[in-house]
């Protein structure tokens, strides 16, 4: 009953009434507590999933359900839902419960998908291996021993393991796409300002973006179309109409442009390198013209990126202040022992550091040295990436530079864990559409994802286009 | 760049945020490690450039400016770490002078 990766599947055997939701909703309780140890859940709705359950089967004999009926989704830890606790996988936010939901949450619930439970992730978003969550590591189904990626580790573990038919995850970075790839699952960032951020608990405002997770794309396609579009609770969406997905495969040529020094990076693991090139080969000979190009701004990206994404992470999180609500230190005596205790007490070491770097970066004396300059690289990349979308429809990459790497890793230089994102930054300096597809395993049996981005709300020819790598 | 301890204090006052001396030493050995790794970005020629501020092309995205009334006051205390029926409480903020 749990096995199905696409929704028309699903659909059809509650139809011919091969089984219920209600009786597919017990069997993914019982996989879900088969599978406790990947630590992908923080908690599970089994009462709220049941009764909704029951609900939507009334509404399916009664043909009065919505488009998503049957389809159950989990959610991040750092999207809100009325009434249901949430805390960013933070200490911060222990107890606290949310007044009220996400608009995508919203919309979901509108067309009556079950949301079955919320989503292990790293604390505020912040990390690449979900091992920066106050709930512990999260386990990669393919391999226990092996990271899910990060930071929606929690959305892409669940996805992979069967635990839901898909999961909303953010991106700031790359939080989406690189565990992804790291779960052979699909991740999908649509373009800035697409879909509401409004429930989402900020990060780094100009670059978070909500998108899913499943293991097909039709139910990808389902899930963005639902979420996507303008918002009353969040003026930064685009007033754009959103485009459906063309349901045909399109097999037309198309220009694909690729980083030719990303891929002879030394960063990059021998296998990912050489599936690429393989990748590369291969859609020449289905007649796409696929161009090697420069682009001199590579090595910038990821600094831009933690430049600006820290110094809006010090701005956002600066509302965590033990006052009206979040952790209060026990021992905080006055207004200053209350600000600094609670939040020296309530946040975890990543968090820190990134709240004291764009603290730096936003100081005194530094301002222009760092952050004006950032903003100012971002217009360059800005522009230089608008240009090749006017050669090229796509751009492509390997989505992460190696496979999955091992939970006890451990990393004491900061800088490294960065690089994780090499490939996965410049979608979210850009704002563009960006995909991670399922489409390779190395040696170890471990999966890693190929990227294809697109420019600004072009996701229905970049969703249509994978398609022709992905058939269902 | 190597931050001294001082500017680590400083920083971590204007972040509200409090370390231990052996924290502090391991902090500004990270930062020396990400301000080397983020410093790349004084090779680049800015001369001119528009900073990149508003990702969003929207412009003047307006609603009816209509009072609703989204949470009660019940609601609004909910989460509140210390609270009465109708005010949070925090600690004492001002302070009698010490005799």
């Amino acid at each position: 009953m749990t096995q199905f990766d696409t929704l028309t599947e699903v659909q059809e055997n509650l139809k011919n009434g091969a089984f219920t939701c209600a009786q597919m909703i017990e069997a993914f309780l019982e996989r879900i507590e088969k599978h406790q140890n990947l630590n992908a859940f923080v908690e599970v709705y089994a009462h709220d999933a049941r009764s909704r359950a029951t609900v939507i089967d009334a509404k399916l004999k009664h043909g009065t359900a919505g488009k998503l009926a049957g389809l159950v989704v989990g959610l991040k830890d750092n999207i809100v839902y009325r009434g249901h606790k949430v805390t960013a996988a933070s200490k911060m936010l222990e107890g606290f419960e949310s007044l009220f939901s996400a608009t995508v949450v919203e919309r979901l619930l509108e067309e009556d998908a079950i949301i079955i439970g919320r989503l292990n992730c790293d604390e505020f978003a912040m990390g690449s291996a979900n091992k920066f969550s106050h709930y512990g590591p999260v386990k990669n189904p393919l391999n226990l021993k092996k990271v899910p990626g990060g930071s929606s580790g929690g959305s892409a573990a669940a996805v992979a393991a069967g635990l839901c038919h898909a999961a909303l995850g953010s991106d700031t970075g790359g939080s989406i796409r690189q565990p992804a790839s790291f779960t052979g699952t699909i991740g999908f960032k649509p373009t800035y300002g697409r879909v509401s951020r409004h429930g989402l608990i900020a990060f780094a405002s100009s670059f978070d973006q909500i998108g899913p997770f499943a293991r097909s794309l039709e139910n990808i396609n389902l899930l963005y179309e639902t979420m996507a579009g303008p918002d009353d609770y969040d003026n930064t969406v685009s007033q754009k109409e959103v485009e459906t997905v063309p349901p045909e495969q399109n097999e037309k040529p198309r220009k694909i442009a690729y980083f030719k020094d990303a891929l002879t990076s030394e960063h990059i693991d021998k296998e990912v390198k050489e599936a690429t090139f393989e990748f590369i080969e291969d859609l020449k000979a289905k007649g796409h013209t696929v161009t090697g190009i420069e682009f001199p701004l590579l090595d910038y990206l990821v600094p831009i990126y933690y430049i600006l994404t820290t110094a809006e992470a010090s701005s956002n999180l600066a509302r965590y202040d033990g006052i009206h609500f979040g952790y209060r230190s026990e021992n905080a005596h006055d207004l200053e022992s209350t600000y600094k205790l609670s939040r020296t007490e309530g946040f975890g070491a990543e968090v820190k550091r990134r709240i004291l770097l764009g603290t730096f970066v936003l100081s005194s004396g530094y301002y222009e040295a760092y952050y004006g300059k950032a903003q100012k690289a971002r217009r360059l990349v800005s522009d230089k990436t608008k240009a090749i979308f006017e050669e090229y429809d796509f751009i492509l990459s390997p989505t992460t530079p190696h496979a999955a790497f091992d939970i006890s890793a451990e990393s004491t230089d900061p800088t490294k864990m960065y690089l994780e994102d090499i490939f996965t930054v410049h979608a979210n300096i850009t704002g563009i559409p960006s995909v991670s597809l399922p489409l390779f395993q190395n040696s170890k049996k471990l999966p890693f994802g190929m990227q294809f981005s697109a420019n600004s709300f072009q996701e229905a020819d970049l969703l249509n286009f994978a398609k022709n790598f992905i058939n269902k | 760049m190597k931050l001294s301890k001082e500017e680590v204090d400083k920083l971590a006052h204007l972040a509200r945020l409090d370390f231990s001396e052996a924290e502090k030493e391991a902090i500004v050995n990270d930062m020396d490690k990400i301000l080397g790794f983020v410093d790349k970005i004084n090779e680049l020629d800015l001369e001119g450039v528009e900073p990149l501020i508003y990702l969003s092309e929207e412009r003047n995205v307006l609603r009816k400016d209509e009072a609703q009334d989204l949470v009660t006051k019940d609601e609004a205390l909910k989460n509140a770490p210390d609270r009465d029926t109708d005010f949070f409480r925090v600690p004492k903020v001002l302070k009698r002078e010490e005799e």
